[in-house]
């Protein structure tokens, strides 16, 4: 049997600490309308969370995370800006790490926040490294928002750069789409038959399914104006690459970011953002020389965390995950409010594993 | 005690099971009528031939309440994480081939390959306001599949049978599923995209992993694997 009540002693302390900083605590539900997360994620979070279902309500997932159901509060009910803290089970399939929990408590701390985005983000993290900071945890930092910057800055189309942001948390994929833009990967044989086909359609049978022929036409026309198109040079290749490979600690990875921003100028913004939340995490004593920065940190398993992201881990435990993570997802606010902007960051700590750990004392 | 082979309880994966272990010395028969599902084993002593659903295999095996089974590879892997800890693989029957493919209608001509899916999800989903629909039901292997290879934006809806007729039927978009021959897709006006292939599988002899055993089923087991010729 898992000890339950240690873990959660923990929790609504950390949790009554947060409120004590201010923020308002919450109580979301268990259960969320499957559509809305399946939307929001895609089919992947069906290997992720566990599905219920019944006849009247269809398909429900039980909480993964707490972010979309805060989200969901605040648009609903909240004034900017907003501090919320929560403790709480999510519920996790484990498929591949069968030794890994199923279900654990998270506690939260999201700021909502306009007027200072880089001091939300550092608020976040401090606050959540300062009552981690006896464990002696290693602080790791990334900002997705610099490879994003790098894209956008692109001398190439605006349906190049909308098809590798889609892929931007898809490492494999976003290699295959700079390989085929650059010109590095073939165009397939297919590909060519097709774009020069006098008549493409000639023999391609009865027109069945949803997808129009009109929209058939419309990718032809699209993929005949992408073949037109100049390749991505392989120096902007090379920058992004070089991007992706920045890992240092905070002051060495920013002078490094500077120096590529002379050739990369589209980052010009991205780094001094992060130069700024440097000075605000300075402020709140956070020491520099001790966060590492990894430009890809958070690509692979942090899906809709935009800009600044973090976790804390347990060097010396690789089987365990962080105990904490965080960072900032304007994207997934603004899709779930369908437009509207609402700059969110957050962080959550695992007490469970803090305690696996040895505690806080 | 003895030792239990789970065999899929009809039709030609039965008979070529039958014929594959008829052909090593081993006899497995129906015992009774044809709508009996008792078996009989000739041949060798201590073993039971248990006819099942070839889709249960997989879960008798895992839970150890059959101690050897034949069954489709896609369905071990579909059916069991971490299959490989759990199963272990015997030998390929060399009958029973499958591939699970992913399939578009023909008259897709603008999508060849994963890379053209993935993009037509976007910009489906951008027209429709819906993810893109693949039916399926081999949910875990397809969703493993196109996560590892990047592809967003679709959905999948659950088919049981017919699946070839979902496009038409306006439920699905696309299709994932087994084919042999591929004559069914063409029936449908469906092409395989060129460079999809999920997985290859056939009927396999499949041996559950971790089981205890007394001493003298052990030495059925190893007795009946050896006329197998699958002993090592």
């Amino acid at each position: 049997m898992i000890d339950r009540s240690a873990p959660r002693k923990l929790a609504a302390e950390l949790r009554a600490q947060f409120e004590a900083q201010g923020a308002v605590p919450v109580e979301p539900p268990f259960l969320l309308p499957a559509e809305k997360l399946l939307d929001l994620y895609g089919e992947d979070i069906r290997g992720r969370a566990y599905v219920t279902s019944d006849p009247a309500r269809g398909e429900m997932f039980m909480r993964p995370d707490f972010t979309v159901p805060v989200v969901e509060m605040h648009m609903a009910q909240g004034a900017e800006p907003a501090r919320y803290t929560y403790a709480g089970e999510v519920f996790r399939r484990q498929e591949e790490n069968p030794d890994r929990a199923i279900e654990y408590l998270q506690v939260g701390y999201e700021v909502f926040d306009r007027a200072d985005p880089v001091g939300a983000e550092a608020e976040v993290f401090a606050r959540i490294a300062e009552v981690l900071k006896p464990m002696g945890l290693k602080a790791v930092t990334g900002d997705i928002g610099l490879l994003r910057a790098a894209i956008e800055g692109l001398e190439t189309t605006e349906r190049r750069k909308a098809a590798l942001l889609r892929h931007i948390w898809h490492p494999r994929r976003f290699r295959a789409l700079l390989d085929r833009f650059s010109g590095r990967a073939p165009v397939p044989a297919a590909r060519t038959a097709l774009l020069n086909a006098p008549d493409p359609m000639a023999n391609a049978g009865p027109m069945i399914g949803l997808r129009s022929a009109a929209e058939i036409e419309e990718r032809i026309t699209a993929l005949k104006e992408d073949a037109a198109t100049a390749p991505i040079s392989e120096r902007e290749i090379e920058l992004i690459e070089a991007l992706l490979d920045v890992r240092e600690t905070v002051p060495f990875a920013l002078e490094q970011l500077r120096d590529l921003a002379v050739d990369l100028p589209a980052i010009n913004d991205a780094v001094e953002r992060m130069a700024a939340r440097s000075a605000a995490l300075e402020k709140l004593g956070v020491s520099l020389e001790s966060l590492v920065f990894e430009a890809t940190y958070g690509r692979t398993s942090m899906e809709y965390y935009d800009g600044f992201v973090f976790g804390l881990i347990a060097e010396d435990r690789p089987d365990l995950p962080p105990v904490a993570t965080g960072g900032r997802y304007d994207a997934l606010t603004s899709k779930l409010g369908q437009g509207r902007e609402i700059p969110a960051v957050g962080g959550v700590i695992r007490p469970g594993l803090v305690l696996d750990l040895g505690g806080l004392s | 005690m003895t030792i239990k082979i789970g065999v899929p309880s009809k039709g030609r994966l039965m008979e070529k099971t039958f014929d594959w272990f008829a052909e090593r010395g081993v006899s497995l028969s129906r015992a009774g009528s044809e709508r009996e599902y008792a078996g009989k084993v000739e041949g060798i002593e201590g073993v039971e031939l248990v006819l099942l659903s070839a889709g249960e295999i997989p879960r008798e095996l895992a839970a150890g309440r059959i101690h050897l089974g034949v069954t489709g590879q896609d369905l071990i892997r579909e059916k069991l994480s971490q299959w490989e800890q759990r199963v272990e693989e015997l030998a390929e029957l060399g009958f029973g081939q499958a591939d699970l493919i992913i399939a578009v209608p023909q008259v897709w001509v603008d999508v060849d390959t994963l890379e053209d899916l993935d993009a037509v999800s976007a910009a489906f989903r951008a027209e429709h306001g819906f993810r893109l629909r693949i039916a399926t039901k081999y949910h875990r292997l397809v969703r493993e599949y196109l996560k590892e290879h990047g592809v967003a934006d679709y959905q999948l809806v659950d088919s049981q049978g017919a699946t070839e007729g979902t496009i038409k039927n306006l439920t699905a978009e696309a299709v994932a599923d087994i084919t042999s021959s591929g004559e069914t897709l063409r029936a449908n006006h469906l092409k395989i995209l060129s460079d999809a292939l999920v997985l290859r599988s056939q009927a396999t002899l499949f041996k559950a992993r971790g089981l205890k055993l007394s001493d003298e089923d052990r030495a059925t087991r190893t007795e009946l694997l050896k006329k197998l010729g699958v002993w090592n």
